[in-house]
C-alpha cells in the first residue's frame, strides 16, 4: 500500500493506506484522532468537517491521495488549550446537547469567521446550513457564532 | 440558616459508607431499592462496581466531591442535572463537584437512571435524600470532634460551623464521618433555600466535546480491536439464501467474512420473541476488517442472494391497511365514558376528520455501533445503549452465559430519541465477537442505520365529534397503528374527563417492519391530530379556541377519576401564560398564530406558532412555549432541551417521511431524507410556570405540541387545514395559496 505524508495540525504524519481512503477514516482509524465525526459519509451532514488550507471541507469526501502538501487542521488542533474564540463562545453559550455534531459545527464556524468578521444573521445561516444537528441546537449555534464573531472582530 | 423539611423517607437502607484507600469517604447508594444485606463497599476507587449500588459519591480529604454514576448521556443533560440534586443537599459549591461516568457491571441494576425524560422525576427525592444524608454525617462527625450537639452545627458550601463560630471543612471530617452510623430521616431543604437548583450549570462534558476528546461509542478503542460491517437484508421480508464473498475477502484490510444469525435465532426460540431480534430472523453477512472504511467498502462487494420470506410492504399497502382498520370494527376500547353513539345520533352536526402520519427513522447523529470482546471468562461490552440491564440479560441468554460474566460500559450517546432503547446491534456484535474471539466494534453506516431501523410506525387517527345546541356532546377517537397501540394513561389525557360522552378505540395490524419508541411515543403524532381537530371544532362552533379549552378544563376540576393525571389548574396556567407572552390577543400584521395546549410525559405545555408568508409560502418564524415542568433544576440545560424538542417537532412534522416499496425503505441517507437545518429552525421563546412541584423531564413533552401549533398557524395563513404529515409534501403551493 502507498505511503502518504500528511501535514495535520502542524505535524507531519505518514500513513500507509489505500489511495481512495477518505481523510475521515485516516484520522479516526489510523491516527486515533476521533474528534472528527462520521455522520453520513456523503457530504450531507458536516459532522466530519476539517480545514484544508483554511477552508472548511468535508473529510468524508476527501481521498488521502489528494492531500499531500496541504495543511489540514482538525478539531484537536484548532487551539492548544481549547480556547479558540469559537470554542470559548461554544462554552459560554453552552451549545451542545448530545454533542456529536459539535466538532463539525465548530470547524465550519471557525473557517467561516476567518473570512467574515462581521457576519449578518443571513451570512451565519448560509454558512452553517450544511451542518445538521439532530438535537436541533441551531439557535445556540447561531448565538455562539455571533458571540465568536464579536470576540474575533 | 435554611429550613429543613422533615422527611419520612429513610436513606439508611439505601446507602452505605466506608473509608477509601488514599483518604476520603465513599458513599454507595441505591436510588429505588434497598441495598442487599451483603452489599460490600469497595476498598479502592478502581474497584467500584455497580453490582450492589447505583452510584457512588466520594468526598476527598480536600473537600472535593466526585460522583460516579453509570448514567449515560443522550443529550438531555441528566448527567448534569441529576448530580446537581445531590450537590444541592450536600451543600457544596458546584465547582467542587466532578462527575465521572461509571461502568455498569450488574445483574440487579434496577432502573438505569437515564432512561428518558422520566429520570429527573424519579431521581428528585432519592438523590436529594442521599445528598442530605451525607451532609448530616459530616455534620455529626464535626459535632463529635467539637464535643457539641449536632443540632448546634450547620453546614453550608462545604463548611461546617458550630455555635461558637468555629469551622471545619467537609474534607477535615471525612475520616470520622465514614465510620459513623448512617442517620435516618434527614430533612430536606425548603425549595426557597436552594442555592444550586435553579441556577445555570453547563454540560459537564463541554470541554471534551468542544476539543474533540473521545467520548462516544464510535470513539472507543481497545488494543487489537478490529471492525465489523454487517450486511443485513435489503428489504423487510427478505431472508439470506446464500452469498459469495470471494471478491470481498480479497480486498485490502479484510480479515474474514462470516455469517451470523444462529445465536440470534437461538434467543428467539429460547426467550419470548420480541422486537429486538426481529432483525435477527434472517442471517446476516459480516465483514471483519482492520478499519471501519475497509469493512464498509468490502461489505458492498459481497454478492448475496435473498429470498422472500414474508410479505413485502409498500407505503400504499400500509395506508390501505390502516384505513381499513379505521373503517372496520376490530377495535379495543381504551376508555369509554357515556354513550358516544347516542350523542352522535342526537347531534345537530357532526365533524369527522382523519389524520395521517408516515414512518420515521430516529437518525441519531452517531450511527448505531457497539464494542464487544468475549473470552471464556468474560464478556466485555462498551457503547451507547439506554437499556443496559435488559441488554446484558439478552446477551447472556443468547450465548448461554452467566450474566455475571458481563461487564457493560456505557459511553456518551450521540443522540437517542428512543433508538438506543433497543439492543439489536449489541446482540449482533456479541454474536460476532463470540465467533471470532477478538475485540471488535460493529459500526453501522448511515445507510445501514436508516434502512434497518426500529421506526416510529405510520399511524392514522380518525376523530369524530357531535355538536348539539352549540356544545360538544360526543367525542370519539380511533387509532389505527402498526404493531402496537397507545398505552398507559394516554387515552386519559385531555380532553378525557371534560366530556360526558367520550371514547378511545385502538386497532393495529402486525407488520414485519421493526417499530418502536420514537421521542414522545404516540403523543408525537396524536397531539397534532387532536389539537388540529379541537381547533377546527372551535371554528365550527364559532368560539375562540383558547376559550374552548378553558371551558372544557372547568369540567375536569375536582374530578375523582384517578386515571386523569393531568391537572386542569396547571393546564390553565400554561394556557394563560402562553396567551400573554405570545401576543395572541394582539396579533401583528402579517403574522398568523396557531395555539395549542397539551399534556404528556407528566408535563403541561402550551405553544403558539407564528407563521408568515414569504413569497406566498408559509414560513415558521417563532414558537412561544409556556411550560410547567415543576422545579427547573438547570435552566440553561432545560432551555436547550425545550428548544431542541420544539424544533425537532417542527422539523419532523414539516419534512419527516420514510416510505417503503416492496419492503425497502426509500430513503437511506440525508440526500434523500430531509432533516430540519438552521435556516428552517424557528426562534423558540420559553416561559416557565414557576412553582416548587417535583420536576418533570423535558426531553419529550415539548415535541408533540409543536407540529400541532404549526399546522394551526398554517391554516390561519393560508386557509387550508393540514391532515397529513409531513406538511411540506402535503401543502401543494398553488392549491394552498390559491
Ligand atoms: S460525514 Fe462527512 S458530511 Fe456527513
Ligand atoms: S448536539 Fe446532538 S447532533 Fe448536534
Amino acid at each position: 500500500m502507498p505511503t502518504y505524508n500528511l501535514m495535520i495540525n502542524g505535524n507531519s504524519q505518514s500513513v500507509e493506506v489505500a489511495s481512495d481512503t477518505p481523510l475521515l477514516w485516516v484520522l479516526r482509524d489510523h491516527l486515533d484522532m476521533v474528534g472528527t465525526k462520521y455522520g453520513c459519509g456523503i457530504g450531507q451532514c458536516g459532522s466530519c468537517t476539517v480545514h484544508v488550507d483554511g477552508t472548511a471541507t468535508r473529510s468524508c469526501l476527501l481521498q488521502v491521495s489528494q492531500l499531500e502538501g496541504k495543511a489540514i487542521k482538525t478539531i484537536e488542533g484548532l487551539s492548544e488549550d481549547g480556547l479558540h474564540p469559537v470554542q470559548e463562545a461554544w462554552k459560554e453559550v453552552d451549545v451542545p446537547q448530545c454533542g456529536y455534531c459539535q466538532a463539525g459545527q465548530i470547524m465550519t464556524a471557525s473557517a467561516f469567521l476567518e473570512n467574515n468578521q462581521n457576519p449578518t444573521e443571513d451570512d451565519i445561516k448560509n454558512a452553517m446550513q450544511g451542518n445538521i444537528c439532530r438535537c436541533a441546537s441551531y439557535k445556540r449555534i447561531e448565538e455562539a457564532v455571533k458571540t465568536a464573531a464579536e470576540k474575533m472582530g | 440558616m435554611s429550613t429543613l423539611i422533615p422527611s419520612n423517607f429513610s436513606r439508611r437502607a439505601f446507602l452505605r459508607t466506608s473509608s477509601i484507600a488514599g483518604g476520603g469517604m465513599l458513599i454507595g447508594f441505591n436510588l429505588f431499592t434497598a441495598c442487599k444485606p451483603k452489599a460490600e463497599m469497595p476498598i479502592d476507587i478502581s474497584q467500584l462496581n455497580y453490582n450492589d449500588f447505583n452510584a457512588f459519591i466520594k468526598i476527598s480529604d480536600d473537600g472535593m466531591v466526585t460522583i460516579f454514576a453509570p448514567n449515560p448521556e443522550i443529550g438531555q443533560g441528566v448527567k448534569t442535572s441529576m448530580p446537581m440534586l445531590i450537590a444541592e443537599e450536600l451543600d457544596v459549591p458546584w465547582e467542587h463537584v466532578n462527575v465521572v461516568q461509571g461502568k455498569l457491571d450488574t445483574e440487579n441494576y434496577t432502573r438505569q437512571i437515564a432512561g428518558g425524560s422520566q429520570s429527573i422525576r424519579f431521581g428528585w427525592e432519592p438523590l436529594r435524600q442521599t445528598g442530605a444524608t451525607a451532609r448530616q454525617m459530616l455534620v455529626n462527625a464535626a459535632a463529635v470532634r467539637w464535643g457539641v450537639d449536632a443540632s448546634e452545627c450547620t453546614a453550608s458550601q462545604g463548611v461546617i460551623t458550630n455555635a461558637a463560630g468555629e469551622t471545619l471543612g467537609y474534607g477535615d471530617v471525612v475520616k470520622e464521618a465514614a465510620t459513623l452510623e448512617v442517620p435516618e430521616n434527614v430533612g430536606l431543604k425548603d425549595p426557597k433555600d436552594f442555592k444550586l437548583i435553579g441556577t445555570d450549570a453547563q454540560n459537564v462534558d463541554i470541554d471534551k466535546i468542544i476539543s474533540g476528546k473521545p467520548l462516544f461509542g464510535l470513539d472507543y478503542k481497545a488494543e487489537g480491536m478490529v471492525y465489523a460491517s454487517v450486511l443485513r437484508p435489503p428489504a423487510f421480508g427478505k431472508t439470506l439464501e446464500s452469498f459469495d464473498a470471494t471478491e470481498a475477502k480479497a480486498m485490502p484490510g479484510v480479515i474474514d467474512v462470516i455469517q451470523i444469525g444462529e445465536k440470534a435465532n437461538h434467543l428467539l426460540t429460547n426467550k419470548e420473541p420480541n422486537w429486538t431480534v426481529q432483525l435477527g430472523k434472517s442471517d446476516k453477512v459480516v465483514v471483519i476488517a482492520k478499519t471501519t472504511w475497509e469493512a464498509m467498502k468490502a461489505k458492498n462487494a459481497i454478492k448475496a442472494v435473498w429470498s422472500d420470506a414474508s410479505p413485502m410492504e409498500s407505503t400504499e399497502f400500509q395506508d390501505r391497511q390502516l384505513l381499513d382498520l379505521l373503517d372496520g370494527n376490530k377495535f379495543n376500547t381504551m376508555r369509554k365514558d357515556g354513550n358516544v353513539k347516542k350523542a352522535f345520533a342526537e347531534a345537530d352536526e357532526i365533524l369527522e376528520r382523519t389524520y395521517e402520519s408516515p414512518f420515521l427513522p430516529h437518525n441519531c447523529m452517531e450511527p448505531m455501533n457497539f464494542y464487544a470482546n468475549i473470552t471464556d471468562e468474560k464478556i466485555h461490552l462498551v457503547g451507547p445503549i439506554q437499556t443496559p440491564e435488559p441488554t446484558a440479560g439478552m446477551v447472556a441468554a443468547m450465548l448461554d452465559r452467566d450474566v455475571a460474566d458481563i461487564e457493560l460500559e456505557m459511553t456518551r450517546m450521540g443522540g437517542g430519541f428512543g433508538r438506543r432503547l433497543y439492543c439489536d446491534f449489541v446482540l449482533e456484535v456479541a454474536e460476532i465477537a463470540n465467533a471470532i474471539r477478538k475485540p471488535i466494534k460493529m459500526v453501522s453506516s448511515r445507510e445501514d442505520d436508516m434502512t434497518t431501523g426500529v421506526y416510529r410506525p405510520a399511524i392514522k387517527y380518525r376523530i369524530k365529534a357531535g355538536i348539539k345546541d352549540g356544545k360538544i356532546t360526543g367525542y370519539h377517537l380511533k387509532e389505527a397503528a402498526i404493531n402496537d397501540n397507545m398505552y398507559g394513561l394516554i387515552p386519559n389525557f385531555f380532553p378525557a374527563g371534560a366530556l360526558e360522552n367520550y371514547q378511545v378505540d385502538v386497532a393495529n395490524y402486525k407488520s414485519n417492519i421493526t417499530t418502536g419508541a420514537w421521542r414522545a411515543p404516540f403523543t408525537n403524532f396524536l397531539s397534532f391530530a387532536e389539537q388540529s381537530f379541537l381547533d377546527e371544532l372551535a371554528e365550527v362552533l364559532d368560539i375562540d379556541p383558547v376559550q374552548m379549552r378553558l371551558d372544557l378544563l372547568q369540567k375536569v376540576k375536582g374530578t375523582e377519576d384517578e386515571r386523569i393525571e393531568y391537572s386542569a389548574e396547571r393546564m390553565e396556567d400554561v394556557i394563560n401564560l402562553v396567551v400573554e407572552k405570545s401576543g395572541l390577543r394582539n396579533p401583528k400584521d402579517g403574522v398568523y398564530q396557531g395555539f395549542c395546549a397539551y399534556y404528556c410525559h407528566n408535563t403541561h405545555i402550551a405553544e403558539v406558532a407564528d407563521v408568515v408568508l414569504e413569497n406566498n409560502q408559509p414560513v415558521v418564524k417563532k414558537i412561544t412555549v409556556a411550560v410547567d415542568c415543576g422545579v427547573v433544576v438547570n435552566p440553561l440545560g432545560a432551555l436547550n432541551q425545550i428548544e431542541g424538542g420544539v424544533i425537532d417537532g417542527v422539523g419532523h412534522s414539516m419534512y419527516g417521511n420514510l416510505t417503503f416499496e416492496d419492503g425497502k425503505p426509500q430513503s437511506d441517507n440525508y440526500n434523500s431524507y430531509r432533516l430540519i437545518r438552521m435556516k428552517e429552525a424557528p426562534k423558540v421563546e420559553t416561559h416557565f410556570v414557576k412553582n416548587t412541584l417535583s420536576p418533570t423531564g423535558l426531553g419529550e413533552p415539548t415535541l408533540p405540541p409543536a407540529g400541532a401549533a404549526v399546522s394551526i398557524a398554517i391554516n390561519k395563513a393560508t386557509g387550508n387545514r393540514l391532515y397529513k404529515q409531513p406538511f411540506a409534501d402535503n401543502m401543494n403551493k398553488k392549491e394552498l395559496i390559491g
